[in-house]
This record gives structure tokens, sequence and C-alpha cells, in this order.
């Protein structure tokens, strides 16, 4: 075997353990569910094995689906500009400071060592009838009854902007911390304010991260599950809350199945898209 | 049949003259080739059973399980019991679905409904009743309705019974005036955003059955239920999914009224809230059991069975889960607390709950399940 060969087969040899695990534990199981959504779920719940379109047709064309996976997008959307406005300042305070970065992103990393769904939980002591803010504003005599703040949309984005907050800053971080410090100085030397230096340099430059992170964010958001459940009200389910219905109250996996390869197939299309106009190296910076 | 006596029938064909010899042979050797290849599975499946998985409602259920019933088990046999939760019978399915044979083992679940469903997705085991002799403390009538299900078979135990009634605050609405709207309260616009529900759609449908006046196990106006249903929902803070959820939007007054497990605002009293408990007339009656899921080790599931039905254990996980045993309370004394339950019969004829009829609530599952999920999410 020649240098050249050996060496073109090397990181298919480093490769191939993580192949495999992707090949066993991604690629067969979506085979699997793009299998089962061919498949009708009998009266008994038992599933009948064959070639239906019915649950496609139903997922594409019920405008129940349509409707719940556009407020998916619009909370997702939302969430994402709410990480991105005020991540963004985090970030760049993060990457400016001087001496305590290592301790400020130690602090960033904090909350991912509580779980997620007591992480979310923790919303209804703050805000909750009894909760710790009410009981302030009582005590304070702002008001007199408290005042009802959960179980609605807008606590459902506020969960989702605290879980997700963490992934924009580092994404924007990792961008910023990249930027060479002499461009601004270059900026300020021409004569550009503190403000016109951020506007034309900094900020064009620090978009790749900003971008990275506002995908991550949206791409988790539109997923998501857990949050809806804990913190909305009766009318605020997303997507994932479909898929679970169906899968696990209907026990109708063919649907359930549909209904996940539809929302995996809009948030795939949106990374090809990021991928093709921004690359993926900038994520996987942010990731890393 | 044990591999011996097979060989001895084969024998005495061949001598009688039924079989030639070269058959006689080869069926000998086949069987030989069998038994080679399969001994070390045979081996392996005949291993003494360690473990036993149970799952159940977790909260205050799991913990009465625990303490009074699988710890002392495992201290008498030897056998650990590995127990789980589950939010809901429907749930719980989906994962057994996914699961290999002999995964799941012993579910706690409640209603005929739920058993006849198990049963019809070819779940249910053949339980020995001869090992299982304190199965003669139970009230009959609970027995019977299951053994009914699977042609006189059983695959369960009756273990419980409970109601799901209206459970309210007392601060906020008296107990006159549950009496007068009954379950009509749910839909009192006075409490909008003080009321709760749980997510379960035969609950969701009991209800509206109730709210207009119809017979919950025999709706004939499905559309005023769908309406009820909506009006309920229009007025709701949010639907509840789990006992524990229940209870903490009752404990930290979140909501003033909502449907509730009787057992579990029991536990809210105990705890010393001022939570009233009403079951208006047809509320929900409900009969829970211990079900052995197809492909479990059967002598050990039912010598925990037979542990959990003694007296002693069961009057115990009674009075620590706050439902009333399956015990025949004219065979057994039940002791003083479990008189004091919600929905405790003393005549142990039960005649006073209404049960939800299997055959109407599983032959509409799979339409209203659904439509249940649109209506509840603002359709």
């Amino acid at each position: 075997m020649t240098v050249e060969a050996r060496e073109a087969r090397q990181p298919w040899i480093l490769l191939s353990p993580a192949l495999l695990v992707v090949t066993l534990l991604l690629f067969v199981p979506l085979l699997f569910i793009i299998v089962y959504s061919f498949w009708l779920r009998t009266a008994t719940g038992a599933d009948e094995v064959g070639f239906f379109l019915d649950n496609w047709r139903e997922a594409l064309g019920d405008p129940f689906y349509r409707d719940i996976l556009l407020n998916t997008l619009k909370i997702a959307a939302v969430t994402t500009v709410v990480c991105a406005v005020a991540g963004y300042p985090a970030a760049y305070f993060i990457a400016r400071s001087k001496g305590n970065k290592a301790l400020l992103l130690l602090l960033l990393m904090l909350p991912f060592w509580v779980s997620y769904i007591i992480r979310t939980m923790s919303w209804i002591n703050i805000l909750g009838v009894s909760g710790a803010l009410n009981t302030f504003l009582i005590w304070t005599g702002l008001i007199n009854e408290p005042i009802q703040m959960l179980y609605n949309e807008a606590t459902v984005i506020l969960g989702l902007v605290h879980f997700l907050m963490p992934f924009m800053i580092l994404n924007v971080f990792v961008s910023l911390d990249g930027i060479d410090r002499n461009l601004e100085d270059a900026a300020s030397s021409l004569g550009a304010t503190r403000i016109q230096g951020f506007r034309e340099v900094t900020l064009p430059l620090s978009l790749p991260g900003l971008a990275a992170g506002g995908l991550l964010c949206f791409v988790l958001a539109a997923g998501t599950y857990i949050t809806p459940l804990v913190l909305g009200g009766p009318t605020d389910a997303m997507f994932a809350n479909l898929v679970f219905e169906a899968i696990i109250t209907q026990l109708n996996w063919p649907l359930g199945s549909a209904l996940s390869l539809m929302l995996l197939v809009i948030l795939g299309a949106l990374v090809l898209l990021y991928n093709h106009f921004l690359g993926m190296a900038q994520l996987m910076k942010g990731l890393g | 049949m044990e591999s011996t006596k097979r060989y001895e029938r084969l024998r005495e064909r061949y001598m009688n003259g039924d079989l030639d010899r070269r058959t006689f042979l080869g069926l000998i050797g086949a069987a030989s080739l069998a038994y080679g290849v399969s001994s070390p599975f045979v081996r392996e499946a005949s291993a003494a059973v360690e473990e036993v998985r149970f799952d159940g409602w977790g909260g205050v259920v799991s913990e009465a399980f625990r303490k009074y019933a699988f710890d002392p088990f495992t201290a008498e046999t030897g056998v650990k019991v590995v127990d789980g939760t589950f939010g809901g019978s429907d749930e719980y399915l989906s994962r057994v679905k996914a699961s290999q044979p002999g995964e799941f083992n012993i579910a706690h679940l409640s209603g005929v409904f739920d058993y006849a469903r198990y049963a019809q997705l070819g779940l249910a085991s053949d339980l020995n009743t001869d090992n299982i002799p304190n199965l003669q403390y139970v009230i009959p009538k609970l027995t019977e309705v299951f053994s009914k299900v699977t042609d006189g078979t059983l695959s369960c135990v009756p273990y419980d019974y409970g109601t799901t009634g209206l459970a309210y605050n007392r601060k906020h609405i008296s107990d006159d005036e549950m009496k007068e709207k009954g379950a009509k309260i749910l839909l009192d616009e006075k409490l909008k955003g003080k009321i709760s529900g749980w997510s379960a759609w035969r609950t969701r449908i009991w209800y509206a059955s109730l709210q207009t006046d119809q017979d919950p196990n025999g709706a004939t106006d499905m559309d005023a239920i769908w309406e009820a249903i909506r009006e309920n929902r229009d007025l709701l803070l949010k639907y509840w999914s789990s006992g524990a959820e229940l209870m903490s939007l009752l404990a930290e007054e979140e909501v003033y009224v909502t449907e509730g497990w009787s057992g579990r605002i029991y536990a809210l009293q105990e705890q010393g809230h001022d939570i009233g408990y009403m079951d208006p007339p047809n509320g929900f009656g409900w009969q829970e059991c211990l079900f052995v899921i197809k492909g479990s080790p059967m002598p050990e599931c039912e010598e925990l069975l037979n542990f959990m039905l003694a007296p002693e254990t069961s009057i115990a996980v009674a009075e620590g889960q706050n439902y009333p045993p399956a015990l025949d309370p004219t065979k057994v004394d039940l002791g003083k607390k479990i008189p004091t339950l919600p929905a405790f019969d003393p005549t142990g004829t039960l005649s006073g709950l209404t049960f939800a009829d299997p055959a109407y609530w599983n032959g509409h599952e799979q339409e209203w399940s659904k439509q249940f999920g649109r209506i509840q999410k603002g359709y």
C-alpha cells in the first residue's frame, strides 16, 4: 500500500467508531421512523404494516398541525431574538473583561450542572401565586393580591430563554473573542467613535457567531417539549407536544413518526440553509 | 412437557411399531441437537429470578408500596422489586409496546377499561390463582369483572379503588356551593383562571357528560360534550398531568377547584390544607389492579401479588396511599383509618360507585382521544 493510500484511509479508520455509533443510534432509528410513518394504527392500538400515505396526508393537510407548527416556529423565533438581544451584551462583556474571563465563563456554564427540568420548574417557585416575586410584591405593598404570572405563552418563552441563553452567549463570545482588537483601535484612529467602531467593525465581524447561536437557539426551542408542558397554559402546546401525544397518549406511532419527520425536515432545511450561506465551522467553534 | 417424557413416548411409539427405525433415530437425533443448542439458553431462562419490575403512579402511592410491600417482600424472599412510575396507563402502554417481553412485569393499572385494552393488545398473562391464596379476601365483584374480560382467567388481582371527584379550596368555595353546582362548577365563569383539570381524555369526557346531564357510560350528544370541554378549557389555568402537579396546584392555591384523585386529596387534607372533596352523582369511580404482563416470571409475580394481598400488607399500603383496599370489609377487619377514606364502601358491594364501561370507552378510544387532543390545544 502506498503512503498516500494509507494516509487517505487513516481518517476513516479513526472515524469508524464514531460513524458506527452515529449509524446505529441515529440513522438506523431514523430509518425505523421513516418506515413507521407509512404504517397505520388500528382501532385496538396495534399497528398495521404496509405502505399507507394516510399519516402523511393528515400531517401535511390538516390545518391543526400546520397552525401548531407555525405557532412553534413563532415561539422559537421570538425566543431566539430575545436570546440574541439579551445575550449579545453579556457575551461582549465577557469577551472584553480582563482577568475574570474564566470565572465568568464558569458562571455561564453553571446552569448546565442543574437538570433542565428542575431549572424549568424553578419558575413555578419564582412566579407562582405564592412564589418569591408575588410574596415580595405583596410585602412591599405594591400589590394586595397575587398576580397570575404563570401558565401562558410569555412564561413558555421565558423558560426557553432561560434554557437557551448560554448557547447564544457562548457562540457570540467565541466570535467576539476571535476579533483582532487592533481593528477596533484602527477604526478609532481613523476617527470613528466607539459606537461607530462597534457598528462598523465589531458587530459585522461577530455576526457569524450570532447566526450560529441563533440557529442553535431556534432549533432547540422549536423541538422543545418540557417547557410548554410545565410553564404553558391549556392552549400553549408546541409541535413536540403533538408528537408526544400521538405516540404516548394515542398510541399512534405511525402518525407520531410522520409528525416528527415533518419537524425534522423543517429544522434540517434550516440547518442546510445556514450551512450554505455561513458554513458549519462557526457553529462547531461555538459548540466546542 | 418434560423432555424425558417426550423421549419415553417416542420410544413407546417405536416399540409399538408406530414409527420405523429410521424415523425414530432421526427424531432422537434432531431432539438431541435441539437440546444441545438450546440448553445454554434454557439454563439462563430457568435461572433464579432475582428481581421483578413494578410500575405505578409515583408520589405517595409509590412511597406506600415501597415501604409496606416491596421492602418487606424483598426481606422475606430475596427477590428485589424494581419500581418505576408513569403518569398514566397510555404512557405506560407505549413503553411496554417498545420493550422486550419480560422487561416490564407488573403494572398498577386503573380501571377495567385499561385491563381490557392491555388484554386486547395481547399483553395478558394467565395467573395461577392457586398460588395466590390471599385472593380469597378480595371483594368478589372486583375479581369477577376482570375475569369476564379474559374469558374466566385472570391477568391481575384487584388491589384498591377510589374516585376522581371534585376537590375545592374551602377558603374560596363553600361546601354548600359545591353541593349546589356539582360538576358544573368547572364551568363557572366566576372562577376563570382558578380552575384546573386532568389532561386525561376519559376524565374530561366523563365530567363533560355530567355537565351536560348525560350518562357518562352512554352519552348520546357528543357535540354538547365537546362544547362543554371547550368551555371548561377556556376557564382553566392549566391541565395537570400528574398527581404531584395536582397537589401542588391546590396546595399553592394556584387553583381553587379541579377534579382530583380521592387519595391525593386526602393526603392534602392530612397535610392540613383546607381542601374539600366531593363525589358528584355519577362521579368517576375506578378500581385499580396489579396487572401481570405476559412474558413475566409468573411464580415470582404471583408470590409478590399474594404477599401484597395479605391483609396486613394490603391495609398498610392502603393507609399509606389513602385508597381503600380491594379487601372485602365483611371478611377482613380493615382497622380505623380505612373507613374514613374517601370512596370507602363498608358493604363491600361498591354499588354506590359508577365505573367506566370498558366496551363503551375502549370502543371510542381512538376517535375521542384524538378529538380531545385537538380541543385541549384550542381547537
